[in-house]
Parts: C-alpha cells; structure tokens; sequence
C-alpha cells in the first residue's frame, strides 16, 4: 500500500517534471530562455564565443574533448594540492597519483566511482571546487551530446549540430544551478549538513561514548550529485549516510531529482523533432524497463536475507535488512539503488553487496542494459537513440526496405557508428572483468568468497564501463591494478560512446529528411516500442549472460531455489 | 583549432571553479546557516546528535542496532547474502540478546548501510523493553508506553518506515526514571 502510494506520487510528479522541464530544456537549448542574458552575455566573452556560431560536429568533439580535458587536469591538481591549500579543516594530505588520477577521471565522466571514504580523504575544498564542480560540469556536457544528436536528427542538410561552449553554460546556468540550489535548501531543513566547521567532537555524558563526527558542505553537493546523476557521496556511506539523506523525504526527493532530467528529455526530444508521440515511444520504453527491474528487485528484498534466515531469524517480515537503514526499509531502499542504477547515479541507500542474488542482479541489469530506463542526464537519451538505430535498421532488415528514423534514411554508415556506440562498453567491461579474474591484482580485492566475489568483480567494471559508479562496496578497489582499470573503463564508456553520438549527430544533420511513405516503418507506434525493448534486451540479455551466470544466477541457485 | 578550444576550456573551467566550486556552496552554506543553523550543523544537541548512531551498552538501555558506530568509517559490512562470516555475525548478536532475555528483531541482529544508523524499528524497541525495565526496576507498562510516544510514523503518511530514535529514546528514559538508576546495569 505504502509502496504503491509512493510509486504512484512519483509518477505525479515525475509527468510534470515531464511536461514542464521537458518544454523548458527545450527552450534553453534553443536560446529561447534569456533570464540571465547579461551573466550569458560576459560568459561568452570570456569564452571569445559567438553564441550564434553554430560547430560541426568535430569541432564540437574537440571542444568537448579539450573541456574534459582541462577538467581532468584541474580536479587532479586540486586533489594532489590539497594539503596546501585553504579549507581543509582535519589536515589531510594531498591525494596520492593513482587515486587522485582514477578520481578525477571518474568525476569528468560522471561516473562518480569512488576508491576512497570522502570524510577522511578530501578537504572541503576539494569536494567544493573539484567534486563538486565537475558534477555539474560533467552533467551540463551529456546533456550537451543529447541535444546535440537531437539537432542532427532535426536538422535538414546542415553542417553544425550546435555550440558546444554555449550548451554547456546555458545548461549550467539555466537548469543544473537553480534547481540544484533550491533542493539543496531542503536536504538542509530535513537534517543535510552545510557547513565550513570541522568535525564536531561530542561527549555524552549519558552514555560515557565520545564521537568525532565529520560535517561540511554537503547538502550542496548532495542536490547536484542526484540532479546531474552523478552520485558521489561526500561520505563514504553515500545515500545511506545521515547527513547525506536523513529522511524518507529527502530520499524521495533524491529519487525525482535523479529522473527528472531523464524523463524530461524524452519530450524535449519529441519537441525538437516536431511529434511528441517520439518522445513518448521512448519513454515508454524506459518505464516498462525501469518498472519491471523494480518490481524485480523490490520483491527479492521484501523475502529477506539467507545468512540471517540461517542464523536463526526465521521470520524477516521487513525483509532483507542487512545493509540497509531503518528509516527507509525495504521498499524505499529498493527504488532507490534501482534508480541509481538504472540512470548513471551510482549514489546507494543501502549496501548493495548485500542484496540478494536477485535483488543485486537487478541493479546489474540497469547497467547492463545501457543505462537507457531512463539512464544519466543527456546520456540516457542518446544511448536509447543508438538502439533505436540499431532497432529500425533490424526493422529495415526484415521487411527488406532501406531504414528511416524521423526520416532520415539509416545507411551503413549510421549503423556502423550506433553499433561502435552501443558495443563499446560491453566490450570494456567484459575484457576488463575477465582481465581482474585472471591476475592475480584482480582476485586480491573481492571482500566475499565465490560466486559473489565474481559478481563484486564484474559489478565493478560493469559500473565503470557504465559511469554509474555504485558498488558491490566490499571490493577492495584502490590499488593500481582497480586504479587504471578503471579509469580506462571510465574514458572508454564515456568518450567511446559520445564520439561516435556526435560523428552519428553530424551525419544525420547533413541528410535531407525523406517523406513518410506507404512503407515507412512507423517510430512512434506500440509495435516500435516493444522491438526498440526487444533489441534492448537481446542485446544486453546476449553480452551479458554468460557472465551474470557465473555470478548472481549461481549465487542465487545455490541457494537452492529459482525465484525469488 | 584544438589550442583555441583548449584555451576556452581552460577559461570555462575557471569560470566554473568559481562558480560552481566557490560562491555556490558558499552561498548555500550561508543560506543554510541562517535558516536551519541546527541542521546544518548536524542535529547535535546535548547527548551528540540524533542522526549519528550511538553505541549503548548496559541493559539500563536501549540498543542501537549493532553497528560500528564510528562516524570516522561509514558503510556497511558489505557482506552477501551466502557469508559465512554474516551467518557467524547474526548468530554472535542472536545469542547476545537471548542473554539479555530478549527476543530480537531482524534489524536487532543486522548492521546498517551506513555503520551509523540512529534508529531501531518499533518491534525492536519493545523486543527490549523487558530488558530495560529490570534494569531500571520500571513497569512494562509504563516503558511500553514511552516506546509508543517515540514512535516516528512514516514521513508525510506513507515514505520510509516507522522507527524509534534510541539517542530520543533515551534521552526520554532517562527523564521518567530520574539520575538515580541510570547508570545501573544487570
């Protein structure tokens, strides 16, 4: 019942974000918002930008590229100069090389994957002026790629695909940073911390215990780190943490924050091409994926945890609490990590090492899948466009009939690059998971024996490969080997998929559009939808099989039963 | 064209260094500090704050569930659901509470995400009430009642779960049974 409540609140809220934001992304990306004209105004000059000078597409990858670059280099300068710098209130020393590298790579590419606790590890300064910096940075640049292929596909014969520059700074300052402002207000008033001071040193004379309890700027990286999917914690307990998301509200409110870009985009995508019925096919398919994997999970949860069961608790009506905090229970903790990993979040509210087999699984499929239902900000909606090329060029195959997607003849050269887009990460993430199992460096650091050692292994990859950036957080991943492993997981999953997006936005943008015809295969329809989540999971289902059998399924047969 | 994009990469990161690194958090802070100064701080009133996790020990009071409690070291135990170091865990905690005559909940004997959760569920702090009320030399009765008045109901009808806070939970035993008992242990 409560489940249902909740469920049904969020879809309320989530269909205005749709209908709102969706309009408003629209404009922004149009130049059509024009409040902060005059900050747009010096920005641009800053930047030697003329907002009305459009890039071709390879204009726009190199300067999407050097921005990510001079990124990379500044996040890590700060993380090594820590120790010199002003706003450091427990002293701690500059990051060392390889994590300071592997963190900074992770933040650029909004992959937020963490190998190290942010309360004993990173000055204020540096989760101000680098952590957080880069998750609006990072989530203005997908975004950026996604309007970007959306011009190419609503384009008729043109050069350019948009301003890179321009993109990025209207995304920031027309959407990330006032939303982003307003929710950290409210994390505050429900128990989020935001201050400047050091750790509190308490006594409690009823007790006789001490505590040195670690505070800071949090509830201002908290909003963005949901509203741009990013999901870093400041702490290392993450979504879980008190200070982080002291409430069922603002655990509630992490969720919306999370799929609200996502979800909007899908009209501002259907608003550009000029049929909204696009925009809602898509969507559509993300909903059924998404609310299929969290009936999934949430069900496995709702059935407890073995070891407890055979230690004795037979009776676990709450369900399977190990991991998870007693506020949310269950439920809310199941649509949250469902959430994070079905976007490019990452952030948990609860230990997913300790789901269940099932209840782990599905948050590995949501990555598996692509991150596409709804998946990261910007970053979801070009990846389900990559597959809704791949679907019609299978459409296109079986009634023996050259492909269009909104009337844009599919040739081999567009199929080509969706293909490279869609299968660079499972590639990635399978050589490097298989790479971790055959070294030595790599079997050192699962925390758990087994088959869900394996699955700690290839989660890790998994969330790299996929810049979502949550755990099987038993793994024991700061090493050089998990270091540089992942950061190449990271580069690849990001830049190996935006490359060909924006090669595939340039060559869609160049083609005249074609007139629907008698045997045009229609986009917006039902039957489109379910091939589009057909491909989506053949695809997934096909890559990633094997793998998930020597992981989750055996864990979960060995526990002698199929489901749940 | 690539040192012209570099360049402007190397601006718009400045730009969003202080922006976005800078006056936003700062701004933010002094927001949060003039309108909610308590929470921003960290809900810490005279016995630590409500939102971090205390370890008590004694039967003269209620539990936390058994996490580290170490605000230093967030997180869970990261273990699966086939440990065997779980398994050896629950039952170490099972054991633990029968010697204390109390039948233990599921939260009772499991750790939290966190390492810090502050709450228990309401079952589990009436499993310990009989616990508490021989130490204290209190009526059931009347520790049950203090348990109902600490009851957090689900957020705005129907987020989270209900859950009592033990630091809250506590702090009002230690009102009703007067500084007299409140050191004692069985």
């Amino acid at each position: 019942m409560q489940a249902a409540i909740t469920i049904i609140v969020l879809v309320a809220v989530l269909a205005v974000a749709w209908r709102f934001l969706g309009d408003y992304l629209a404009a922004v990306y149009s130049g059509r918002v024009r409040w902060l004209a005059p900050v747009e105004r010096l920005v641009f000059r800053a930047l030697g930008v003329d907002p009305t000078a459009e890039q071709d597409w390879k204009t726009y990858a190199v300067s999407l590229l050097s921005f990510s670059l001079v990124a990379i280099f500044f996040t890590y300068g700060i993380e090594r100069l820590q120790g010199f710098l002003p706003l450091n209130p427990q002293h701690l020393p500059g990051v060392t090389p390889a994590l300071a590298f592997n963190t900074a790579i992770s933040f650029v590419t909004n992959t937020n994957w963490q190998n190290y606790a942010g309360e004993t590890t990173m000055s204020y300064l540096t989760q101000m002026a680098a952590l957080t910096v880069q998750m609006f940075a990072s989530a203005a640049v997908g975004v950026a790629v996604a309007i970007a292929l959306v011009r190419g596909l609503a384009a008729r014969k043109r050069e350019t695909i948009g301003n890179f520059w321009v993109d990025v700074v209207r995304g920031t300052i027309y959407v990330l940073l006032p939303i982003a402002a307003i929710a950290a207000v409210v994390f505050v008033a429900q128990g989020a911390v935001q201050t400047l001071a050091g750790p509190a040193h308490i006594t409690d004379a009823m007790n006789r215990v001490t505590q040195t309890i670690p505070r800071g700027p949090v509830a201002s990286q908290e909003s963005i780190k949901q509203f741009g999917t990013n999901g870093g914690g400041f702490f290392n307990a993450n979504g879980a943490h008190p200070f982080e998301n002291p409430t069922a509200v603002t655990n509630l409110l992490s969720i919306i924050l999370i799929l609200a870009i996502p979800v909007a985009l899908t009209r501002t995508f259907g608003k550009m091409v000029g049929s909204m019925r696009q925009g809602v096919a898509i969507l559509a398919v993300m909903t059924v994926i998404f609310a299929g994997t969290l009936a999934f999970t949430a069900i496995s949860e709702s059935q407890g945890n073995t070891a407890v069961h055979r230690a004795g608790i037979t009776a676990q009506a709450s369900g399977n609490l190990v991991g998870k905090e007693t506020r949310f229970g269950t439920f809310d903790s199941a649509l949250y990590d469902v959430t994070s990993t079905q976007t490019s979040t990452g952030s948990v509210n609860s230990a997913a090492d300790s789901y269940t087999p099932l209840g782990g699984l599905g948050m590995l499929s949501g990555m598996m899948l692509g991150e596409v239902s709804p998946g990261g900000v910007g970053s979801g909606l070009y990846t389900i466009l990559l597959f809704a090329i791949l679907a019609v060029f299978i459409g296109g195959l079986m009634v023996g009939r050259t492909p269009e997607y909104l009337g844009k003849k599919i040739q081999a050269k567009e199929v080509q690059l969706a293909t490279i887009g869609i299968l660079v990460m499972p590639i990635t993430v399978l050589v490097l998971t298989a790479i971790a199992v055959e070294t030595a460096a790599g079997r050192a650091a699962p925390l758990n024996a087994g088959p869900h050692g394996f699955s700690e292994i290839l989660y890790a990859f998994t969330s790299q490969g996929n810049n979502n950036g949550s755990a099987f957080a038993g793994i024991s991943s700061n090493t050089d080997f998990y270091n540089i492993a992942g950061s190449i997981a990271m580069l690849l999953g990001r830049f190996g998929v935006i490359l060909p997006t924006l090669a595939l936005a340039g060559s869609l943008a160049a083609k005249t559009p074609v007139p629907e015809g008698e045997g045009t295969f229609r986009t917006d329809s039902p039957i489109f939808g379910v091939l589009l989540t057909g491909v989506l999971l053949i695809v997934g289902g096909l890559t990633f099989f094997p793998a998930l059998a020597l992981g989750p399924i055996a864990e979960q047969l060995a526990a002698g039963r199929i489901w749940p | 064209m690539v040192l012209r994009q570099l360049r402007r990469g190397v601006v718009l990161a400045l730009l969003f260094l202080v922006v976005c690194g800078l006056a936003y958090p700062l701004a933010e802070t002094a927001v949060a500090q003039g309108l909610f100064g308590y929470q921003a701080n960290g809900s810490i009133g005279a016995n630590g704050s409500v939102l971090i996790g205390q370890t008590f020990s004694g039967s003269a009071f209620f539990h936390t569930r058994p996490d580290p409690n170490n605000p230093m070291a967030s997180g869970g135990s990261n273990l699966g659901p086939r440990s065997a170091k779980l398994v050896a865990q629950v039952k170490a905690q099972i054991a633990y509470w029968n010697r204390h005559g109390v039948k233990p909940t599921n939260d009772l004997v499991t750790t939290s995400g966190s390492g810090l959760d502050p709450d228990i569920s309401p079952a589990a702090a009436y499993a310990q009430v009989p616990m508490v009320a021989r130490a204290r030399g209190l009526s059931i009765g009347s520790l049950d009642k203090l348990v109902a008045s600490q009851i957090h109901q689900r957020q705005l009808g129907f987020l989270g779960s209900p859950y009592v806070n033990v630091l809250q939970l506590n702090q009002a035993l230690s009102r009703i049974a007067g500084a007299g008992s409140a050191g004692a242990t069985s």
